[in-house]
């Protein structure tokens, strides 16, 4: 207690370092591999994935990141063995993202394919387990984490399989390939529009409404989530006119022209994957930052702490110098080399992944957004969809 | 800069393996100008076009080698991984039996016959038009994959076989025609020439049927 008295100022600032740090870690790795399947596709440049990325990050974090946030903060570990001695909390949480910072350092600097989500929430466990007791640490809900990093990708890989059948049955494999990509593409947009607005609603602005005494029931989000799936639609299909078919092109690959219209519906996708991975894997720096910063604040660990907004900042803009410094360089490194991939199957991918991730977002799970979006892309290579895939580097 | 979304991606086979059925008309077309100098027995030119039918073999085998280095068994494709190194082996025995032809020829500068000649070159042509047939069908691969296996796809390339079918019915036909006029003279002809003729409109022959064979893989990896 006195500690916390005494330091709290240094252990703050700390905090805030780590955090930074951490998020550093998040926007470097994750955000480049979150994007890769849109900028692989060649769908969107990589200036403008960094530009997506930055503002649907930040729109997740700040709308549907408050679950995640609050498991990775106070899920983990059980409050009640931490009564006496609160600055555990704050030594614990500052420990774990150091550590699975440097880890993730090392690991991008060798290039070893880890999560920060796993590597985070094992940070956390171990903490707990070891410098408080085996019984502090929250088991049951672990156990469930656990389950979901085996169940996401598996629920990526089937959605994004059914988006590409979808796909092959309305558009590809059809007489005029074409103007049916125009017809249905914007449904596909709305099914983008739709969700993200229903997890906003759902989760985001609850506390919101809360606060003013306003209230939806779910048939009155979702007609609200309609409307706004509509809105999107109507964007896209604007775009949409704006795609002219070049017969030319058709003779070298007749799906050339189909792949256009694809790439406008990619840069949906695009986005609804950086609202997604926001939603989700902010929480991975914010979450520990958030943890200490209340306890620090209040000299005891609280069940109930309202996140201060400014820490959702920190954590945006690390992940933002995270994507600038280094992030780039991968997402450019990808964005020149997935030949294999083209939008109608790196939407699929994309948008099951991204599914997957905001419905993980909404309960509170936090899952690894690359390993989901690795599953999602084997699910469209179930599919007959994909070329080629590394079997070894996927399993 | 590793990123497992990029290391996920293999490196597709097909382009490849399509450019390499490019190479191996590119080396039965050259079967046609080699005709038509040994009709005219100008032997300089006959070596020439056999030197170039070698060179596009050589090129041929490179690129087979290269493929079969680059499918490691961990490759998760929509075709089956023995299928593709099948069709990649028919492919390549297309310009292999080319390359016999030419070489059977040019080691005992075996002349055609006069009376022959006219027939012989429509024979060659018509096993070179089988090839490119071929050629077609494997050209579809790419779309086949693109189309994620549709079933307006699948009809196109049953089209195209039906097409390769026809060609090699031709060459059949052919084949036959040129048997028959060979057989009216070679009673005339030194015995071991008349054999060497057989054994070429033979070879010939082969290199049709192959050349059909590597197109019709194409049904066996659509079956599955």
């Amino acid at each position: 207690m006195e500690v916390l008295n005494e330091y709290g100022q240094i252990l703050l600032i700390l905090a805030i370092i780590f955090g930074l740090f951490m998020a550093w870690g998040v926007g470097a790795n994750d955000v480049a591999n979150a994007m890769g399947t849109s900028v692989g596709s060649g769908a969107i440049t990589v200036r403008q994935a960094i530009v997506i990325a930055m503002i649907f990050e930040f729109a997740g974090a700040y709308l549907a990141g408050g679950e995640v946030t609050a498991t990775i903060r106070k899920g983990i570990i059980d409050p009640l063995s931490l009564q006496g001695t609160p600055e555990y909390l704050v030594y614990g949480m500052l420990s774990a993202l150091l550590a699975a910072g440097t880890w993730l350092l090392v690991a991008s600097i060798v290039g070893w394919p880890v999560s920060t989500t796993h590597s985070i929430v094992g940070a956390i466990v171990g903490f707990a387990a070891v410098a408080i007791s085996v019984d502090a640490v929250n088991w049951s809900k672990v156990s469930t984490i656990a389950a979901s990093w085996i169940v996401s990708p598996v629920l990526a890989a089937s959605i994004s399989y059914m988006l590409f059948k979808s796909v092959q049955k309305l558009i590809l494999d059809t007489d005029s390939p074409f103007e049916n990509a125009k017809r249905y593409v914007p449904i596909y947009m709305f099914m983008v529009g739709f969700m993200i607005t229903m997890v906003t609603l759902i989760k985001g602005l609850k506390h919101v409404f809360k606060d003013i005494g306003f209230s939806l029931s779910y048939f009155e989000m979702s007609m609200v989530a309609a409307l706004a799936g509509l809105a999107v639609a109507i964007i896209g299909s604007l775009l949409l006119t704006r795609v002219k078919r070049n017969k030319a092109i058709e003779e070298q690959d007749r799906y050339a022209n189909v792949e256009k219209v694809f790439a406008v519906l990619m840069v949906f996708t695009a986005c609804a994957m950086a609202f997604a991975h926001g939603s989700n894997d902010v929480a991975n720096a914010v979450g520990p930052m958030a943890a200490a910063v209340a306890t620090i604040k209040s000299g005891a660990v609280t069940a109930k702490s309202s996140m201060p907004t400014w820490i959702l900042l920190v954590g945006g803009i690390g992940i933002v110098v995270g994507l600038v410094t280094y992030g780039y360089k991968v997402m450019a490194t990808i964005g020149t080399k997935i030949t294999e991939l083209t939008p109608s199957r790196g939407f699929a991918a994309t948008l099951g992944a991204s599914a997957t991730v905001v419905l993980a977002s909404g309960i509170g799970l936090p899952i690894s957004t690359t390993h989901t979006l690795v599953g999602a892309v084997l699910g469209v290579g179930l599919a007959r969809g994909l070329a080629a895939i590394n079997s070894t580097y996927a399993l | 800069m590793a990123s497992p979304i990029l290391s996920l991606f293999g490196q597709s086979p097909i382009k490849p393996l399509q450019k390499h059925m490019h190479t191996v008309v590119q080396c039965v077309e050259e079967l046609i100008p080699y005709f038509q100098a040994v009709i005219k027995e100008d032997w300089a030119a006959v070596e020439a076009a056999y030197n170039s039918i070698s060179d596009f073999e050589g090129q041929a085998d490179d690129q087979k080698r290269d493929i079969r280095l680059h499918l490691p068994k961990s490759l998760f494709m929509p075709i089956n991984r023995s299928d593709l190194i099948h069709l990649l082996s028919k492919q390549d025995k297309v310009c292999n039996t080319a390359k016999d032809i030419a070489g059977l020829i040019l080691g005992r500068k075996q002349v055609v016959p006069k009376k022959i000649a006219s027939d012989m070159s429509a024979y060659v042509k018509s096993a070179v038009a089988v090839a490119i047939e071929a050629k077609v069908v494997i050209d579809e691969l790419d779309e086949l994959i693109g189309s994620g296996f549709g079933g307006r796809e699948i009809d196109r390339i049953n089209k195209c076989i039906t097409k390769l079918d026809k060609a090699e019915h031709k060459n059949d036909k052919r084949q036959i025609i040129l048997r028959t006029k060979l057989h009216e003279i070679e009673a005339d002809l030194p015995p071991i020439d008349a054999m060497f003729l057989y054994k070429t409109i033979e070879a010939i022959g082969n290199l049709a049927d192959r050349a059909q064979s590597a197109g019709e893989q194409i049904q066996i990896i659509i079956a599955r």
